[in-house]
């Protein structure tokens, strides 16, 4: 192994562990309120309303929406993750600890995505236990299962980083989660199939991408979808490889770091 | 000869055409202890920033142990330990946690970080902070702090931005005196501060910039040696009253106690306590008014490029 890439893997290790080691000190603020939450989703929308809503694809209610909440608080906590951290380095000039030593912007790069991965992940399991409590869960297609949910923490990881990079304030850091994840996410098929939907909202839904992440995770664990699941991961791959091609040329350039 | 830093027309314009350096040439040589001077906004922390990379040079070469800037970055980083103006260390972090993580930045691995982290600690007195917050630490802790994190990969020029800003004066000398074993045991430290009495005791050469440009760029004895006339203090011990006439020597009196004395290097001291003593006056002490170094930066800063600005 070259001493250049020995270097970058200490390096990323060390920023990786360090990430873990942030979003673990702060439990309180990252882990907890999404388990609240969603054992919140999974009385009321589960249980109290769910109960009188009936089946939906084969499925009581609860057992349709856990595999969109679960990714709902993926998306959330990988996406609030990096935005946070990054830009947390930002507002306090640390970053140039980083920007200042020979680690390459992609080792960089892919060490914050790993910590907004991991923690989505660690949500993700915490939540899909609670969903235990309230319903029976069987796993249709694990390989697709874990690989949908990874894919989609790097991709709202790498969103999370880009919305850091531009950010001049902790506002700006808010604005995308408010106005744009959120209501993408409530659309994206996370409490209903698209089916109830007319044709032109049909049609309009497809251009979400959460709705098609949120389907093929559903896909790998109920084994059913509104969209093709191998159509979904193209599509997420390809969000994917654009994102990181953007997030590392933002890096490269020092837009917003440099001078 | 071997310079640990080589820069060569090195020139800046900022985005809001700001011009901050002005085709800067200057060489040090490896193992030396030089400072960096200039007023504020003069362009010292900009030849700074883009040694660190963390301002881009217009253009311009730069070299680092002959590492350049352009074709080897990386090499070049790993060279240079650098310790800025401003605290730029996660305050929530623990003190050991940034220095041991700035380690593996540099791809060390966590056991030997450790270690040095503890070496570094224990020869700036913080290793009994290791485990405090780096934002509950006084001001000269954490600039202590940021010399240990810029030592961690043991680099061979470590460049200080006004390192001893804000810090009492026993924990200054006891910085000078750490930072002159350093240099004595093969690091060469570019210094730049504001206290100039600092840069006088510590540093070997030295370069003045102002408005962009280096107006001078010389040895520390040499400079010094082109101080023509100091401004001398001289405390009485007897009250005079009347003013005293001293041939040769243009003087003032602020109080009855106190004469101030300007002497010509030429003339001497031998004349003047002749005089004095001719008349009777009994001199207690005697003191520089001001450091002789802030006397020259002061006249060749006045007498710079200014000039030429448009």
């Amino acid at each position: 192994m070259s001493h250049e890439l020995a270097s970058n893997l200490t390096a990323l290790y060390t920023i990786v562990h360090r990430e873990a080691r942030r979003f673990l000190r702060i439990w309180p603020q990252t882990l907890l309120p999404p388990a609240i939450t969603m054992v919140l989703y999974f009385v009321i929308f589960g249980n109290l309303i769910g109960s009188r809503i009936g089946e939906m694809d084969g499925f009581s209610y609860m057992q349709y929406i856990v595999p969109g909440l679960i990714m709902m608080s993926v998306i959330t906590n990988a996406y609030s993750n990096v935005v946070s951290s990054f830009f947390s380095a930002k507002f306090q000039r640390s970053i140039e600890e980083l920007l200042v030593s020979p680690v390459s912007p992609h080792t960089i790069l892919i060490g914050f995505v790993m910590g907004g991965v991991m923690r989505g992940l660690m949500v993700a399991v915490i939540v899909t236990l609670l969903s235990l409590f309230f319903t029976e869960l069987t796993v249709h297609h694990l390989g697709i299962t874990v690989f949908v949910i990874t894919l989609t923490a790097v991709v709202f990881s790498l969103g999370g980083f880009i919305n850091a990079v531009f950010a001049r304030s902790f506002d700006d850091i808010s604005i995308v989660p408010s106005f744009v994840l959120t209501p993408l996410t409530y659309l994206g098929g996370v409490f209903y199939s698209i089916s109830l939907l007319g044709e032109f909202w049909q049609k309009l839904s497809l251009a979400n991408p959460i709705l098609h992440m949120v389907n093929a995770f559903r896909y790998g664990i109920l084994g059913v979808s509104d969209i093709a699941p191998d159509t979904a991961i193209a599509f997420m791959l390809a969000t994917a490889v654009a994102l990181y091609a953007f997030s590392a040329r933002l890096l490269i350039s020092g837009r917003g770091m440099r001078q | 000869m071997s310079y640990a830093l080589s820069i060569q027309g090195l020139n800046k314009t900022y985005r809001n055409g700001f011009v901050a350096l002005r085709g800067i040439d200057l060489h040090v040589r490896e193992g030396d202890f030089f400072a960096l001077l200039g007023p504020n906004g003069a362009g010292k922390s900009t030849t700074i920033g883009i040694l660190s990379t963390l301002v881009t040079k217009t253009s311009g070469t730069v070299e680092v142990f002959g590492h350049d800037l352009d074709s080897h970055p990386l090499q070049l980083k790993r060279c240079l330990g650098i310790v800025p103006q401003e605290f730029n260390f996660n305050q929530f972090e623990l003190v050991l946690n940034i220095l041991v993580v700035q380690a593996g930045y540099y791809g060390i691995k966590r056991k030997e970080a450790l270690a040095r982290a503890e070496q570094l600690l224990r020869q700036l007195e913080l290793w009994d902070k290791r485990h405090t917050q780096a934002r509950l630490l006084s001001g000269g802790m954490k600039r202590r702090l940021m010399i240990a994190r810029a030592l961690m990969h043991q680099p061979r020029l470590l460049i200080l931005d006004e390192p001893t800003a804000g810090v009492d004066i026993e924990m200054r000398r006891s910085m000078w005196e750490y930072l002159t074993r350093l240099n004595e045991q093969g690091t060469t430290i570019i210094l730049t501060t504001h206290y100039l009495e600092e840069a006088e005791q510590l540093c070997r050469n030295i370069a003045i910039i102002d408005h962009g440009q280096i107006v001078e760029n010389t040895s520390m004895r040499q400079l010094l040696a082109q101080l023509q006339v100091e401004t001398l203090v001289l405390d009485l011990k007897q009250p005079v009253q009347t003013r005293l006439e001293l041939d040769g020597y243009p003087s003032q009196q602020p109080d009855d106690c106190t004469l101030e004395v300007q002497v010509d290097k030429e003339r001497g001291l031998t004349g003047l306590f002749s005089q004095l003593s001719g008349q009777g006056v009994e001199v207690v002490s005697l003191r520089n008014k001001s450091n002789r170094l802030e006397e020259l930066f002061v006249s060749l800063v006045e007498n710079g490029p200014q000039g030429e600005q448009g």
